[in-house]
C-alpha cells in the first residue's frame, strides 16, 4: 500500500456513535426503569401456571373440534347478522343527526362557555368508554336485546363524529359567519347558512366511515346480551358448539373485509 | 483496468437501453461519460456493480468477470467499487461519521455494523478522508444539516471508504449549485491522482467534463459515438452526441462561457 | 341542509346537473328504504323504547353517590390493567416488525412471503380484541394471559399494517447506495432502512398503547383479566354506587394514558 492517504501520519482518534440521549444519568436511569418496570409487572400478575399449561391439549380440543366450521345453522347465523346490520344502521343515522348539535355544543367558536365545557365532557366520556361497558350498562338498564345495543352505539358514533365534528367547526372560514351575522340574522340561521354549509362534505364521510365501525362494533356488544351477531358467537362458545362458532367468526371476517372495502370505495368517491 | 465489452442491456421487450458497448479504462484516468437523457449512461454505470443486471456481455476490473457473480462473491466485487450519486444518497437520519463508515459496511461483521463498533483503522481512514474534503468538523453532525455541496463530499468519502479500486460517479453535480459542482469535479479529479484510481464520470454540463477530465466518451441511443480526448471534442461531436434530441440549449452552449469564468475565479 | 348543500353544489356543478341529482334521490330513496326496513323488522319491544329515559335515568340515581369503599381493589385492578396493555404492546413489537417487513411489497422475500404477511395482518386485524380474548380465555382459562395474548393478536394487525406500510413508503436510494457498498441485506436493512422507519415506529407504537388502554378494560367481562373482572362483578350483584367508582376510574385512565401519550409524541418526535 503505497497509497498517499495511507502513508500519511495521523494522530490516533476515535470514534463513539453519540447516544441517543446525551445525559447519561437520564440513560441509565431509562433502562432501569424499564427492568424494574418489567419486574414489577411480570412478578405482580396472576398468572394460573397450572391452568395455562393445559391450554395446549384445550387449543387441539377447540381447533380439531372447530374444523371444518359448520354452516348447518345458517339460519341462527343470518338472523344474527341481520341484527347486527340493523343495529348498526339505525345506529349510525341517530348517532350521526344527534353528533351535529353535540359538535356545535363542544365547538369553542360557536358555543357559550357553559355549553362548550358540556358538550365537551359528553364526547370524552362517550370516548372514553369502550363500547362494550356502555352496552353493558345499557343492558342492565333497558334489557337484553338490539336495543341496548343501538343506545350504546349511539353514544359511541356521538363521541367519535362529534369529536371530529367539532374540530372541523372550530377551523371553518369565518369570514361566512361574519356575513351572516352582517345582515342580521340569528344564531340558529347563522349556524345553518355559513357552519353546516362548510362541515357537511365532511360529515357524509365520517358517516360511511361511522357505519363501517359501527357495524364492527355490533358484533361484539353482542358479547354482553345487546343483540347481533356477538350474542349468537357468545352462546356457540358457551356451549362448546365450536364448528358453529368458526363459522361465524369466518362470517365475521368476510364481512368486514367486504364493508371496510365499500365505505373506503364510497369515502373515496366522495372526497 | 476495466474492461467492458460487448455489453447489453434490454428492459423487457422495449428496444435495448446499451447495444453492444465496449469500453476500457486504465490507469488513473478520468473519465467522462456524455449523452442526453435516455442514451444509457446511468444504466451502463450501474451495470458495472450490478445494480442493474445486464441483458449480455461481459465487464472485468483488474482481470475479474463481474457479470456472472451472485450473492457473496457479487457483494465482495461490489466492495471495490465505489459509487457517488446524484441525489447523494445518504441516510439521512444517521450522522455524517455513520454515513461514512456506512462504506465499510462489505468488510465489517453485522454485530460491528449494527453496534457502530467499527475497527480502529477505519474511523482513522474516515478521519482522514473527511479532512482531505474539508467535513471532518462535521463528524456528529445528522446528515440532513449540511448542505448539497457538503453532502456530496460525505457521498464521495463514503465511496472511498470502500477502497475502491474503480470510482462510479452518476450525474454528481447534476443536483448542485454551478459553483458547488465545479468544486465537487475539482476533487475528484484531484482524488483520482492521488489514489490512482480510474474515475468514471456520468456528466450533463459538457463544459465540466471537457475541463476535468482527461477523455471524453460520447454515448447515443446506447451505443459509444465518440472516445477521444477533450481537446478533439468539437462542435461536431457534441452536434453527433445532442443533435436532433430535444436537450436544454444551455446546457451545450451557455455552459461553456459561465464556466469559464468560474475556472479563473478558482485560480485566482 | 342535504338539500341545501345539494342545490350548492349542482349550481357549482351545472354540467352534472341532473346526473347528479337522479343519484342524490337515488341514494336517498334508498337509505329511506333501509331504515324503513330496519325499523319494522328489528325485533325490539317498543313500549320499552319508550320508557328507556325512565329506566336510564333511575339506574344512574342508584349509582349516586359512588362509593369509594373498594378503591383499593379498584386501584390494583387499574395497575393491572396498564400491564396488560403495556406488556402486550411490548410483546407485539416483536411480531409485527418481521410480519411488516415481509408483508411490504418493497422487502418481502417472495410472492408467498407476501400473502402470508397479509393473511396473518388482515386476520389480526378482522377479529375484535374481544373476541380474541373469548378465545384465549377457551384455550388458558380466565385470567391475565388470555387478556395479554388476545391485546397481541389485535395489535400486531394494527402495528404491522402501519409499518408495512411505513416501509413501502421509504425513500429507496439509500437503499441502492448501501447495495452499492457491497452490504450483506441484514446490513442494508439496518443502515437504509431502519432508520427511515424508526419515527414512525415510535407513532405507531405510542398510538396502540393507548388504544391498548381502553381495549383492555373490557377484557375482564369475559375473563380475561383486568378491571373488567371487577366491574362485572360489581353488575352481577347490583352493587351500582361501586360501579360508579369503577366508571370514574376507567375514565381517568383514560385521560391519563392521553396525557402520557401526548407528552411521549411530544418528547420522541
Amino acid at each position: 500500500m503505497t497509497r498517499p492517504d495511507a502513508g500519511a501520519v495521523t494522530p490516533s482518534r476515535t470514534w463513539r456513535k453519540p447516544p441517543f440521549i446525551a445525559n447519561p444519568w437520564l440513560r441509565y436511569g431509562l433502562w432501569l426503569v424499564v427492568v424494574v418496570y418489567l419486574i414489577w409487572a411480570l412478578g405482580t400478575l396472576p398468572f394460573n401456571w397450572e391452568r395455562i399449561s393445559e391450554g395446549l391439549p384445550r387449543a387441539a380440543r377447540i381447533f380439531g373440534g372447530g374444523f371444518p366450521p359448520s354452516f348447518e345453522r345458517g339460519g341462527l347465523l343470518l338472523t344474527g347478522f341481520k341484527e347486527s346490520f340493523q343495529i348498526a344502521i339505525l345506529a349510525t343515522l341517530l348517532g350521526v343527526a344527534l353528533s351535529i348539535p353535540f359538535a356545535v355544543m363542544a365547538a369553542r367558536n360557536v358555543a357559550p362557555l357553559p355549553v362548550y365545557l358540556f358538550g365537551r365532557a359528553v364526547i370524552i366520556v362517550s370516548r372514553s368508554f369502550h363500547p362494550v361497558i356502555v352496552a353493558i350498562l345499557f343492558v342492565a338498564a333497558v334489557g337484553f336485546g338490539p336495543l341496548a345495543g343501538i343506545l350504546t352505539l349511539t353514544l359511541y358514533s356521538i363521541g367519535f363524529v362529534g369529536k371530529l365534528l367539532a374540530e372541523e367547526i372550530e377551523e371553518i372560514d369565518w369570514g361566512q359567519v361574519e356575513a351572516m351575522r352582517a345582515t342580521g340574522a340569528g344564531y340558529m340561521a347563522t349556524l345553518f347558512y355559513a357552519v353546516f354549509p362548510q362541515i357537511l362534505p365532511r360529515q357524509v364521510g365520517l358517516s360511511m366511515y361511522q357505519l363501517d365501525s359501527n357495524l364492527r362494533a355490533s358484533a361484539v356488544v353482542g358479547i354482553v346480551g345487546a343483540g347481533g351477531i356477538g350474542g349468537t358467537l357468545m352462546n356457540a362458545f358457551g356451549r362448546y358448539d365450536y364448528d358453529f362458532a368458526f363459522a361465524i367468526l369466518l362470517t365475521i371476517i368476510a364481512v368486514i373485509l367486504v364493508s371496510e372495502g365499500i365505505s373506503g370505495w364510497v369515502r373515496k368517491k366522495i372526497w | 483496468m476495466l474492461e467492458i465489452s460487448n455489453l447489453v442491456k434490454r428492459y423487457g421487450h422495449d428496444e435495448a437501453v446499451l447495444k453492444g458497448l465496449d469500453l476500457t479504462v486504465e490507469g488513473n484516468s478520468v473519465v467522462a461519460i456524455v449523452g442526453a437523457s435516455g442514451a444509457g449512461k446511468s444504466t451502463m454505470l450501474r451495470c458495472i456493480n450490478r445494480l442493474v443486471e445486464p441483458t449480455s456481455g461481459s465487464i472485468k476490473l483488474n482481470g475479474n468477470e463481474l457479470v456472472k457473480l451472485r450473492g457473496a462473491a457479487l457483494r465482495r466485487a461490489r466492495r471495490k467499487i465505489g459509487m457517488v450519486f446524484q441525489g447523494f444518497n445518504l441516510i439521512d437520519r444517521l450522522t455524517v461519521m455513520e454515513n461514512v463508515l456506512a462504506g465499510r459496511l462489505g468488510y465489517v461483521s453485522l454485530y460491528q455494523a449494527i453496534s457502530r463498533r467499527y475497527p480502529q483503522a477505519d474511523i482513522e481512514r474516515a478521519f482522514h478522508l473527511m479532512e482531505r474534503v474539508g467535513i471532518a468538523h462535521y463528524a456528529n453532525k445528522r446528515a440532513d444539516e449540511l448542505s448539497g455541496g457538503e453532502r456530496q463530499r460525505v457521498g464521495v468519502v463514503r465511496a472511498l471508504m470502500q477502497e475502491p479500486e474503480v470510482l462510479l460517479a452518476d450525474e454528481p453535480t447534476a443536483s448542485l449549485d454551478p459553483r458547488t459542482s465545479e468544486q465537487i469535479m475539482i476533487l475528484l479529479q484531484s482524488l483520482a491522482s492521488e489514489l490512482e484510481l480510474p474515475v468514471l464520470i456520468n456528466i450533463h454540463n459538457v463544459a465540466q467534463a471537457k475541463t476535468y477530465t482527461e477523455r471524453i466518451v460520447g454515448l447515443r441511443h446506447g451505443k459509444m459515438i465518440f472516445d477521444g480526448a477533450p481537446a478533439d471534442f468539437n462542435k461536431e461531436a457534441l452536434d453527433a452526441i445532442y443533435g436532433g434530441i430535444e436537450a436544454p440549449d444551455d446546457e451545450i452552449t451557455e455552459a461553456p462561457t459561465r464556466v469559464g469564468e468560474g475556472v479563473s475565479h478558482d485560480q485566482a | 341542509m342535504v338539500d341545501h348543500a345539494g342545490e350548492l353544489a349542482d349550481r357549482v356543478w351545472q354540467r352534472y346537473d341532473r346526473r347528479e341529482r337522479l343519484i342524490r334521490y337515488a341514494v336517498l330513496l334508498v337509505t329511506l328504504m333501509v331504515v324503513y326496513w330496519a325499523v319494522r323488522d328489528i325485533d325490539i319491544f317498543w313500549p320499552w323504547v319508550w320508557d328507556a329515559p325512565n329506566q336510564i335515568s333511575s339506574l344512574g340515581a342508584r349509582m349516586w353517590p359512588p362509593d369509594p369503599s373498594g378503591l383499593a381493589a379498584i386501584l390494583n385492578a387499574m395497575v393491572e390493567t396498564v400491564h396488560i396493555a403495556t406488556l402486550a404492546t411490548l410483546l407485539t413489537i416483536f411480531v409485527a416488525l418481521p410480519v411488516s417487513y415481509i408483508a411490504a411489497q418493497n422487502t418481502t422475500p417472495n410472492r408467498f412471503c407476501l400473502w402470508l404477511g397479509r393473511f396473518i395482518l388482515v386476520s389480526s386485524r378482522s377479529v375484535n380484541t374481544i373476541i380474541w380474548a373469548l378465545l384465549f380465555v377457551a384455550i388458558f382459562g380466565p385470567g391475565v394471559l388470555a387478556g395479554i395474548l388476545a391485546i397481541m393478536f389485535r395489535s400486531i394487525g394494527f402495528i404491522g399494517k402501519l409499518m408495512g406500510e411505513a416501509i413501502e413508503e421509504i425513500d429507496r436510494r439509500p437503499v441502492e447506495a448501501m447495495e452499492a457498498t457491497g452490504a450483506s441485506k441484514a446490513k442494508v436493512i439496518a443502515y437504509a432502512i431502519v432508520p427511515q422507519v424508526m419515527p414512525a415506529f415510535f407513532a405507531i407504537v405510542i398510538l396502540r398503547w393507548d388504544i391498548n388502554i381502553r381495549e383492555s378494560t373490557v377484557l375482564g367481562l369475559v375473563g380475561a383479566g383486568g378491571i373488567g373482572v371487577i366491574l362485572q362483578g360489581s353488575i352481577d350483584t347490583f352493587a351500582w354506587p361501586t360501579v360508579a367508582t369503577i366508571l370514574i376510574a376507567i375514565v381517568v385512565l383514560v385521560l391519563i394514558g392521553e396525557a402520557i401519550t401526548s407528552l411521549l409524541r411530544g418528547k420522541v418526535l
